[in-house]
């Protein structure tokens, strides 16, 4: 751990800003301790290191080894993190289901091969209009139908816009599956593979596993969003496609560039995708124009297995045709 | 006190409860059979999770859901049909309300254990209650569910209070003691005295006034679990009446069905004649046109006006399950009303046959209102392994349906042996004279 003494304000760029509104953020909810609770200097170092803000309110650099994912308690985990709305916008414009969202995601949340917690659709809206690559995360809806039909209030709402599963309380009746407009949550069929997980109790922000016979979903990776980290899939985008943010500071960020919210959603087009049925998502998208690759390209290196699951969508059918 | 004509009549149908047939035993031993199939089937889904049946991501609720819906419906049969027939005062329900009774009770016990099934975490039930929340239409359903099988309960249990105590002081019947003993406790020191008799009358009206009721609710909150959804297929107004309708709809096929089969082992045929057939059949055949209506004005608003994802619907209902859907909607509806409708059609043989159309057609009606319409959400299905797209009942799936009917057939049987088929007592009443009926 070093001290960061170079951080020259001028040189800090709205990420930064970012990051450390959202370490701060963390602070508040963890109340006091923040480095000596969510580091583990004794793990070996990765060489690796990242920024974030100490109680102190200096920016230290640490080794991203050292790093543990807070545990909250369930208690704070249902209230979320105070005087923040996340927000995420996704640029239509530079989808080319490079997969590195779903992979990312998967492996952050130990799921298995077979599941998503983002997919990525190849839409076409009509037939005279272009087909899109379409990643699709869950849409943290303000007016969630998923939470409203749960029985047990396993699924929640909270202050910071997330809707989160305590998958300790959920008793699989799949109802909120089939209040999900959107087809965004999934089910654990059977038992998942087992993998090595720390021994710090169980968190519904980490969101993994799902146990069997449980829904889970994306959950906009708030264990992540406590350490100033960006969600895997943000962060593992190659094309930068996906931005994540704070609607109340009226910032995303992509990880290497930063806009304001507002400002983006005026000047792209923002829109949010069904908007007809009045669930009020929490993620926009940027209409695909100006694209930066054609709809083919989506289909280069994927596996069979991946390549087929298209095989259904309009688009396709019609290129084999040909 | 029990009159001639009653004891007559228990002379006749004491032989029912006194003893079993080999025929009979070997009923008996087949349907526990398919229970016990149904009980291996159960323990692999439970060892194993829900990956055994064909249920996933995309189509998460099957056919359990489908029997759920079923059995709730068949359930409404003596609800409606008994409590309705009893407040009308209608002399010919007498010989068929038993039946109709029982229908209810054992379908009622069967139906929420297929919502069970449903479920991932048969270990986290009582959270159902522990942080159960009054918003979720599942805690509506658990509230009515448990309402409607206690009313229904009462109601059985005031019905057949007169056949128990008339049992206990019918001293010829050569059962054990043990059954005697069970006769003199469940009849509740019931001796028919004139102010017994006032009472029981009056509870029996008002709990089949309830229980008319109840069914509805219950009914309704079944429907509305479907229709507050925002799936295309779901969302519906109409769904609430729609359901109610169809549950009263296949349980009058099932009492067809039922009265024909005991009429047959028990010989009944004194009791049970043409007539019964043809008025069941006049309430089948009513029930039919308002089921068509309701269908038809379900799916014209769909298809007429449609939006995206409606046609979509549509579109696959008539590709896919073209036969299925003309099946279900079409002849599931005309059939009954034909054979009924023309007058040299009516045979008791027709009747019972366009009964069992009536409920092949709403099984597959509640699989068309279920599986098509999560097979085809506002996203399309993509990004999912492809053999997750489409649904597929497993064997595990298709045993516990079956071991649901074996259950509902060894319970049907079990209960005629205890209390006679045919409600003795009311049988040896005097006609309720015309002026006394509301």
């Amino acid at each position: 751990m070093k001290k960061n003494s170079e951080n020259n304000p001028k040189k800090s760029t709205r990420r930064d800003f970012l990051k450390k509104s959202l370490a701060t953020g963390a602070g508040i909810a963890a109340t006091g301790g923040l480095v000596s609770a969510y580091l583990d200097t004794s793990a070996a170092e990765s060489g690796e290191t990242v920024k974030v803000l100490s109680t102190d309110g200096e920016i230290i650099e640490v080794d991203k080894a050292h790093i543990r994912y807070p545990r909250v308690s369930r208690k704070e985990s249902r209230e979320g993190i105070p005087g923040k709305k996340f927000v995420m916008v996704i640029d239509l414009a530079r989808c080319k289901n490079a997969r590195a969202c779903v992979e990312k995601c998967q492996e952050g949340h130990h799921l298995p091969k077979s599941q998503e917690f983002i997919k990525i659709y190849l839409l076409q809206d009509t037939e005279n209009t272009a087909p899109y690559w379409f990643p699709k995360p869950c849409f943290q809806c303000d007016n969630p139908l998923c939470v409203s039909v749960c029985p047990v209030g396993a699924t929640y709402k909270r202050s910071d816009g997330i809707v989160l599963i305590d998958s300790e309380r959920c008793i699989g009746c799949k109802f909120c599956i089939t209040g999900c407009p959107y087809s965004t949550r999934v089910f654990a069929w059977s038992d998942y593979p087992e993998y090595d997980e720390d021994t710090q109790p169980y968190s519904p922000e980490s969101s993994s596993p799902g146990l069997e016979g449980t829904v889970s979903k994306c959950d906009f990776c708030p264990d992540l969003i406590r350490v100033g980290k960006l969600p895997y899939c943000v962060a593992a985008c190659p094309m930068g496609v996906i931005y994540f943010g704070d609607i109340e500071e009226d910032v995303v960020t992509n990880g290497s560039e930063t806009y304001q919210f507002s400002e983006l959603i005026r000047d792209r087009g923002g829109y949010r995708y069904l908007e007809v049925l009045g669930t009020r998502p929490s993620v926009y998208y940027l209409p695909p124009v100006e694209r930066q690759f054609p709809v083919d390209r989506g289909f280069d290196g994927l596996d069979e297995e991946v390549r087929s699951r298209y095989d259904n969508t309009p688009y396709v059918k019609k290129q084999k045709k040909r | 006190m029990a009159n001639d004509k009653q004891s007559s009549l228990l002379e006749e149908f004491i032989p029912q409860i006194e003893r079993t047939s080999f025929i009979q035993a070997i009923w008996i031993f087949f349907l526990l059979a398919v229970i016990a199939l149904g009980f291996y089937a159960l323990y692999l889904q439970i060892a194993e999770g829900h990956a055994v049946t064909g249920m996933r991501d995309n189509v998460v609720w099957g056919i359990y859901i489908v029997n759920f819906i079923f059995f709730m419906g068949v359930s409404y049969a003596g609800a409606l049909i008994s409590g309705t027939l009893h407040l009308f005062r209608a002399e010919w329900r007498k010989p068929i309300i038993r039946m109709a009774e029982f229908i209810t009770i054992i379908a009622l016990l069967i139906g929420p254990i297929y919502i069970l099934l449903c479920i991932g975490r048969l270990d986290r039930l009582q959270y159902l209650v522990i942080y159960g929340r009054i918003q979720s239409p599942i805690t509506w359903d658990v509230i009515a569910i448990a309402t409607d099988i206690v009313g229904c309960f009462i109601f059985l249990y005031l019905a057949i209070l007169r056949d128990l105590s008339a049992i206990r002081d019918f001293q010829d019947a050569k059962i054990p003691n043990w059954k005697r003993k069970m006769y003199h406790i469940l009849a509740l020191g019931y001796q028919g005295l004139p102010e017994q008799k006032k009472r029981l009358h009056k509870a029996t009206d008002i709990m089949a006034g309830m229980v008319i009721a109840i069914a509805v609710i219950v009914y309704s909150v079944l429907a509305w679990i479907f229709s507050v959804t925002l799936q295309p297929g779901w969302h519906s107004t109409i769904f609430g009446p729609y359901f109610v309708i169809a549950a009263v709809f296949s349980g009058c096929g099932v009492l067809i069905v039922v009265m024909w089969l005991f009429r047959k082992i028990y010989h009944l045929e004194k009791y049970i004649t043409r007539k019964h057939f043809v008025n069941v059949g006049v309430i089948q055949l009513v029930l039919a046109a308002l089921f068509g209506y309701f269908t038809f004005s379900d799916y014209l608003t769909k298809w007429y006006g449609s939006e995206r994802n409606d046609e979509l619907l549509i579109q696959l209902l008539f590709d896919e399950y073209f036969w299925l859907f003309i099946l279900s909607n079409y002849v599931g509806v005309l059939f009954p009303m034909i054979v009924v409708g023309i007058p040299k059609l009516r045979t008791i043989g027709n009747i019972t046959i366009s009964a069992v159309v009536v409920i092949l057609a709403l099984w597959i009606n509640r699989y068309l209102i279920v599986v098509p319409t999560l097979e085809s959400p506002y996203l399309p299905i993509q990004d999912s392994r492809t053999e997750w797209m489409f649904y597929n009942a497993t064997w595990i799936e298709w045993a516990l349906s079956a071991s649901g009917v074996a259950f509902f057939a060894l319970m049907m049987t079990i209960g005629s042996k205890i209390i006679p088929i045919i409600n003795v007592s009311e049988m040896g009443d005097k006609p309720v004279p015309e002026e006394e009926i509301l």
